[in-house]
């Protein structure tokens, strides 16, 4: 919020689903930065809306989901130019969109096991990416991708160009995904789950590369998992969401070592570390995550919260307010003001 | 908390598949799944099974419940009431009421559980196979499981999509239990179950072992959680057991480099410790075509001419620690680091 031209700026974001048991309010005013070159980590536990976030600023959601309200500015010039523009104005099937998409920002899906098609070359998915957004000639596309494949530490990548996906370990085949988000040099690289579906050793190798692109490329990433211990490691800024909306920012030696929200806190606390001393009950955060369709009113979080304050914290939506120079939370232990509604 | 007998030895377990071709299905190879494996569990401790995917892990705790029949060696199990069996001989009709004494926890919740019985029928089935035919003494003693694992009785009555990740674990936890079992394997108990559920799953097992007199066999990948519930760990690397030690000792002093390699790799949560600089290269290799010698040999940063023909024996190198590594009395590899001297300082409110 310091730097006056963020890359990425989401502003009070809405995506609901129309169910017919009802409306599930996946992403509940969410706002976050992205710097350029930044790595910002979202992290939450399963339905918190992380997913449906990003998947929100790539214009992907699928009905009954909808975009109802809030500003996605993308600005992919750094102040130069045209200025930002914003996402959620576009249509998602727009020229416009199509052209951001896969170029400007690019995504490594939760799945790489399951986004590469079976009956095409890994080769000729990433050529597509190039020969889409780029004015280069075929035998030019795949002088591009063996190149990639390299960077990203695929061996004998003039041979792998022409394999299967399925021919590939789970390891290589997370790199020539890599390969293909970074094919056209996109300004933000959004990484959804990229190592939950694989081993420590390799999660470690796939994170390792991630970092040094990231520093090499200045490509600014966002960074979503329910790991705390890869967040840790990764991220430079961190977004902790819970139930569609955002809890806590900060930068991460800040989230990690000095929490300010309740559910911040209660989740570092809760972890078992590799570090931690054995075989003592854990402290735990009481209950369960509520289903979306009851959704408490008031902070989301307040049924578990050890700092529960009756009847404000369930009768009014805290908002995320800046609680010092770098940290930002919504909860009325910090502030007075609810949100109007 | 240990006693000295050994409730479970395990010696020499091997687990092969076929690898079929052809028309006539003519047999071409074997998957090693498990590829001789011994370990011993004492009576009332915890042992870790961890490893990477296709490790083999998942298919030793299967053999050992007799899900899967062994390809060779011995389960030597020492029964209730008294006597050793061998569990890996023993005929079908002769495991079936050594069934109750071993119960599994599985990793899914949303998979184990069948979402049209409700909760005394599923946690009362085990029951009425074993003959307790009374539904009035079923449903006392489904109420008491219920109680015991930290849900109320009067959700008997209502099915399992009633209920979260975490509250459907405590009843398969409660399904398990229901036959007062000796043995109680855990297959990745918590990986399912989000971050904040985990905690509340892992303090169950603890309190419940603690009261019941459980032994547990706990097959893991995350090795934080192992390191919190076991008292010792063994370590597998395709097929074949690298590492077996007590807990503490393991985690501080690894003595097999692959130990070392997992422990290295996992994501430490405090960014001021940003551990992932020296990741281990290549993937694991397939137990259809493992490499020579050590299977670890062709990642392993100390290998030496030995290591690449000769395999190594799992030895015990000091007593309670057995490692299949030719190096491994001279190797000083580095484990987790021991923070506990420099604790992470607590901010107050307000910040």
């Amino acid at each position: 919020m310091s730097n006056p031209t963020p890359l990425l700026s989401v502003r009070n974001l809405k995506t609901y689903f129309d169910l017919d048991e009802g409306q599930v309010k996946a992403v509940d005013g969410v706002s976050f930065d992205v710097q350029p070159g930044q790595v910002v980590g979202i992290v939450g536990e399963s339905g918190c809306g992380k997913s449906v976030t990003i998947k929100s600023v790539l214009r992907i959601i699928q009905p009954p989901g909808r975009l109802v309200e809030g500003e996605i500015l993308f600005n992919p010039d750094n102040g130069g130019g045209q200025g930002p523009i914003d996402l959620a104005k576009f249509d998602p099937n727009s020229k416009q969109m199509r052209a951001i998409r896969g170029k400007d920002i690019a995504l490594i899906p939760q799945e790489p096991m399951a986004a590469f098609s079976p009956v095409h070359t890994i080769g000729n998915q990433i050529m597509e990416a190039i020969l889409l957004h780029q004015p280069v000639t075929k035998k030019e596309a795949r002088q591009i991708t063996i190149e990639r494949l390299r960077e990203v530490g695929v061996p004998s990548p003039q041979d792998r160009i022409d394999a299967y996906s399925w021919e590939l370990s789970g390891g290589l085949r997370q790199r020539a995904m890599i390969a293909m988000a970074l094919a056209c040099n996109p300004k933000l690289l959004i990484a959804d789950e990229p190592t939950t579906a694989i081993d420590v050793t390799t999660q470690a190798q796939i994170l390792n590369l991630l970092r040094n692109l990231q520093q090499q490329h200045n490509t600014a990433i966002i960074f979503i998992t329910h790991d705390l211990g890869v967040i840790a490691q990764i991220a430079d800024y961190v977004v902790v969401m819970y139930l569609g909306r955002v809890m806590e920012t900060g930068p991460v030696d800040d989230i990690f070592h000095a929490p300010q929200h309740p559910y911040t806190r209660a989740l570092l606390e809760s972890i078992p570390t590799i570090q931690s001393a054995p075989r003592e009950p854990l402290p735990t955060i009481a209950g369960s995550i509520p289903h979306p369709f009851n959704r408490p009113p008031g902070c989301p979080f307040f049924p578990r919260c050890p700092d529960f304050i009756p009847d404000t914290c369930n009768a009014q939506t805290p908002t995320l307010q800046p609680i010092n120079q770098r940290q930002s939370a919504s909860c009325f232990l910090y502030h007075d003001e609810a949100e109007e509604n | 908390m240990t006693t000295q007998t050994n409730l479970l030895d395990v010696k020499n377990l091997k687990k092969y598949y076929p690898i079929k071709k052809g028309f006539i299905k003519k047999v071409v190879g074997h998957v090693r799944a498990v590829d001789d494996v011994s370990f011993f569990i004492k009576e009332g401790e915890t042992l870790g099974l961890v490893g990477e995917s296709g490790c083999g892990k998942t298919t030793t705790a299967r053999c050992i419940l007799r899900a899967q029949k062994p390809t060779g060696g011995q389960i030597l199990y020492r029964t209730g009431a008294g006597p050793v069996v061998d569990l890996a001989q023993l005929p079908d009709a002769d495991i079936r009421p050594l069934r109750r004494e071993m119960q599994m926890v599985f990793q899914d919740p949303f998979a184990s559980l069948n979402p049209r019985m409700n909760l005394l029928d599923l946690i009362g089935e085990p029951l009425l196979v074993n003959g307790v035919r009374s539904r009035k003494e079923r449903t006392e003693r489904v109420a008491e499981l219920l109680q015991l694992v930290g849900l109320r009785p009067e959700y008997m009555q209502r099915f399992p999509h009633a209920f979260s990740g975490g509250q459907r674990q405590r009843v398969v936890i409660a399904r398990a239990l229901a036959l007062n079992p000796r043995l109680v394997v855990a297959d990745e108990p918590v990986s399912a179950l989000d971050v904040s559920v985990q905690a509340q799953v892992l303090n169950l097992l603890l309190e419940l072992q603690q009261r019941l007199k459980l032994t547990y066999l706990f097959v893991a990948h995350d090795l934080s959680v192992v390191k919190h519930i076991t008292d010792r760990v063994a370590v597998m690397y395709v097929g074949k057991i690298a590492e077996i030690a007590p807990t503490q000792e393991l985690f501080y002093q690894p003595k097999h480099p692959y130990t070392a390699a997992l422990l290295s790799a996992v994501p430490v949560a405090d960014p001021r410790r940003r551990t992932l600089q020296m990741p281990l290269q290549g993937d694991v290799p397939s137990p259809a075509n493992p490499p020579s010698g050590c299977y670890f040999h062709p990642r392993c940063a100390h290998a030496i001419d030995r290591c690449r023909t000769e395999p190594p024996a799992l030895t015990e190198i000091e007593p309670g620690r057995f490692v299949s590594c030719h190096r491994a009395r001279e190797l000083d590899l580095i484990g987790v680091e021991d923070i506990s001297v420099s604790p992470v300082p607590t901010h107050p409110i307000g910040g």
